[in-house]
C-alpha cells in the first residue's frame, strides 16, 4: 500500500523561537492585533510504500527520530493516509 | 613526531583550508580529508571546520552526520584522541551525539560575523590545556544557528562537570548561559562556534587562536 505522508516538525515547548516572535512582533505593525503564541515550523510531505497503516506509521516515526527531527530541541506530528494516487507501475 | 591531524571536508564546508593553514602555523601536519572517507588511519587528531555541509539542509548537521567518515571520527572520539568542532563542526558533533545539546538559530535572527571576546572557563580540554584560565580572547564568530540550547538538566550537569569551555564576554546569539563551546566527559571532544584558524596572525586581527591550537597539538602528541 502506498500512504501519503505529512511530518510537522515544530519546536518544543520552552524552546524559543525567534522566528515566531520575530513574526509576533510584526504583526501589530500591519494591523493584525491580538495575535499570540506565534511558532514557527516546518512541513515535510511525501508518499512511502509498506505493508499496512501500522507499519507505515512505524517507519516514519524511526525517521523523525532518527534525522527529520532533532529530539533535543523539535517534536513532530504525523499525518498518514492511503493515498489515492495509482502506485507506479512495477 | 610531527602531529598529524586530519580536517573533515563535506560538501559545503568553506573553512578547511584556513583550519590547515593554521595548524601548520603551529607545526601540525594538517590535511583536508574528504568526508566519503572510511578511515581516518594514521591521524593523531580531527577538526570539523566550519561552513554549511551539505548545505545545512533540513539542519545544520543533520546530514553530515551520516557521512562515511564520521563513523571514523566517532571512533577516534571514543579511543580519546583530540575531535574539535569549530562553528558548523560543534553543529555537526551535537547532531552526531557527540556533544550535548544543540545550536538554535540566533535570538536576534540575524547572521553574525564579528569578533567577540570570550573566556576559557576551563584549561581540562583538547583545546585549552595550553590556555589560561579566566583569560579572554578575541575571536571572530560567524553564524546564523550559534544559539546553544540544551535541557534545564544537561545544563546542570555541564557546570558541575566543568564542562563549559567558553562563555562570551557579551552574550551575542542567545545561548543558554553565555555558553560559546562546552566539551564531552572525556575532554577530548570539544565544540565552539568561534573560529580560532580566523584569529592565528595579527595581520588578520588577532592572534588569540593560537593558544587554542597549539592545545590540539597538545592534545594529539
Amino acid at each position: 500500500m502506498r500512504f501519503d505522508v505529512q511530518v510537522e516538525v515544530s519546536l518544543r515547548d520552552g524552546i524559543s523561537d525567534p522566528a515566531g516572535a520575530t513574526i509576533e512582533r510584526s504583526l501589530p505593525a500591519l494591523g493584525f492585533d491580538g495575535v499570540e503564541a506565534v511558532r514557527v515550523g516546518k512541513s515535510i510531505r511525501f508518499q512511502i510504500d509498506a505493508p499496512d497503516e501500522t507499519e507505515a506509521r512505524t517507519r516514519v516515526e524511526a525517521m523523525c527520530e532518527r534525522f527529520l527531527t532533532n529530539p533535543v530541541i523539535e517534536d513532530s506530528a504525523v499525518a498518514l493516509s492511503a493515498s489515492e494516487r495509482e502506485p507506479a507501475s512495477p | 613526531m610531527t602531529v598529524r591531524l586530519a580536517v573533515v571536508m563535506f560538501p559545503g564546508s568553506n573553512c578547511e583550508h584556513d583550519v590547515v593553514e593554521a595548524l601548520g602555523r603551529v607545526g601540525a601536519k594538517a590535511e583536508v580529508v574528504y568526508h566519503a572517507e572510511r578511515s581516518l588511519d594514521g591521524y593523531d587528531g580531527v577538526v570539523i571546520p566550519g561552513g554549511f555541509a551539505h548545505g545545512d539542509y533540513l539542519r545544520p548537521g543533520a546530514i553530515a552526520r551520516f557521512s562515511p567518515a564520521m563513523t571514523a571520527v566517532t571512533e577516534m572520539a571514543r579511543e580519546g584522541a583530540p575531535v574539535i568542532g569549530i562553528c558548523n563542526g560543534f553543529q555537526i558533533l551535537t547532531e552526531a551525539g557527540l556533544l550535548p545539546g544543540a545550536l538554535q538559530k540566533n535570538s536576534g535572527l540575524k547572521f553574525l560575523c564579528q569578533t567577540e571576546a570570550i573566556t576559557v572557563e576551563t584549561t581540562a580540554s583538547a583545546l585549552t590545556n595550553q590556555a589560561v584560565k579566566g583569560a579572554t580572547l578575541k575571536i571572530p564568530i560567524n553564524h546564523f544557528e550559534g544559539n546553544y540550547t540544551c535541557e534545564p538538566e544537561t545544563l546542570a550537569r555541564l557546570k558541575s562537570d566543568d564542562r563549559v569551555v567558553f562563555r562570551y564576554g557579551q552574550n551575542p546569539n542567545g545561548s543558554d548561559d553565555d555558553i560559546a563551546g562546552i566539551c564531552n566527559e572525556a575532554r577530548n571532544v570539544v565544540g565552539l562556534m568561534p573560529h580560532p584558524e580566523r584569529a592565528s596572525d595579527a595581520l588578520i586581527g588577532s592572534e588569540d587562536g593560537l593558544v587554542l591550537l597549539r592545545s590540539i597539538v597538545a592534545a594529539a602528541s
